[in-house]
């Protein structure tokens, strides 16, 4: 079986979503020092437009590989016992499948197109 | 040479070791990692009801007239701002920039204190 996230893999992908995330976080922080939404339509307009909404959910793809590698490498330093260990990446990856869906959930048609 | 090896004392109180000032961007690094995580999903938790209408648009800005919310925002800030500087530091290091044993305390220095910098820029505009 292909490991997805492990060894030359991980450390790419490790790397690759940091500089994307830090460029959606510089890019957020100028729009809000610039021109900060202060009012629910224009704060959801902003959001939902179909620039940023794509633009955030690469985003939060690349949160939760990163953040799958990241805790992979804490279980894999710390939680030697096989079950342990085996549980606590069950746990992960299901917190994060789970906050993927929730996200899509947020991203798509709910706040945006409905209306 | 083995039975040399299992003979060594092993000493990791980590209050009396001397540690370098990169071992405390690192484990920094590490510690607001797992900060960040575990934080995601409550950010993520306010981005859904800030975007659902105005009545709950209006809860999560009344969110932050909390006092204790407002520290609790200042400490990740500080949480986001080491993590993110000592980030960029590895990427840098990784194109071999700053790799240096000068330029690496020098840039771990910058890196803890630059956190704590924003935090405490964070806590001037907020509190």
């Amino acid at each position: 079986m292909k490991k997805p996230f492990t060894g030359l893999r991980a450390w790419l992908v490790q790397r690759l979503s940091a500089l994307y995330m830090l460029s959606f976080i510089v890019f957020f922080l100028i729009h809000f020092a610039v021109d900060a939404p202060h009012s629910y339509e224009a704060w959801r307009s902003w959001m939902t437009g179909s620039g940023v909404r794509s633009a955030a959910a690469v985003f939060f793809a690349a949160l939760l590989a990163h953040a799958w590698v990241g805790l992979r490498d804490v279980i894999l330093d710390y939680i030697h016992p096989v079950a342990f260990r085996f549980g606590s990446f069950v746990f992960v990856g299901v917190g994060l499948t789970a906050t993927g869906i929730w996200v899509v959930r947020i991203l798509s048609t709910e706040h945006g197109f409905a209306v | 040479m083995a039975e040399a090896n299992k003979r060594r004392p092993v000493f990791f109180n980590l209050t009396q070791i001397q540690m370098p000032v990169g071992a405390l961007t690192s484990i920094g690094h590490r510690v607001t990692g797992v900060l960040l995580a575990v934080s995601a999903p409550f950010g993520i938790y306010l981005l859904d009801l800030s975007l659902q209408d105005p009545r709950s648009y209006a809860r999560v800005v009344s969110y932050f007239d909390q006092w204790a919310l407002r520290v609790v925002a200042i400490v990740l800030v500080w949480v986001l701002a080491h993590h993110l500087l000592a980030g960029t530091r590895h990427l840098l290091s990784d194109a071999d920039i700053g790799s240096q044993l000068p330029a690496a305390r020098r840039s771990a220095w910058f890196v803890n204190v630059g956190g704590i910098a924003v935090a405490l820029l964070a806590a001037g505009a907020l509190l």
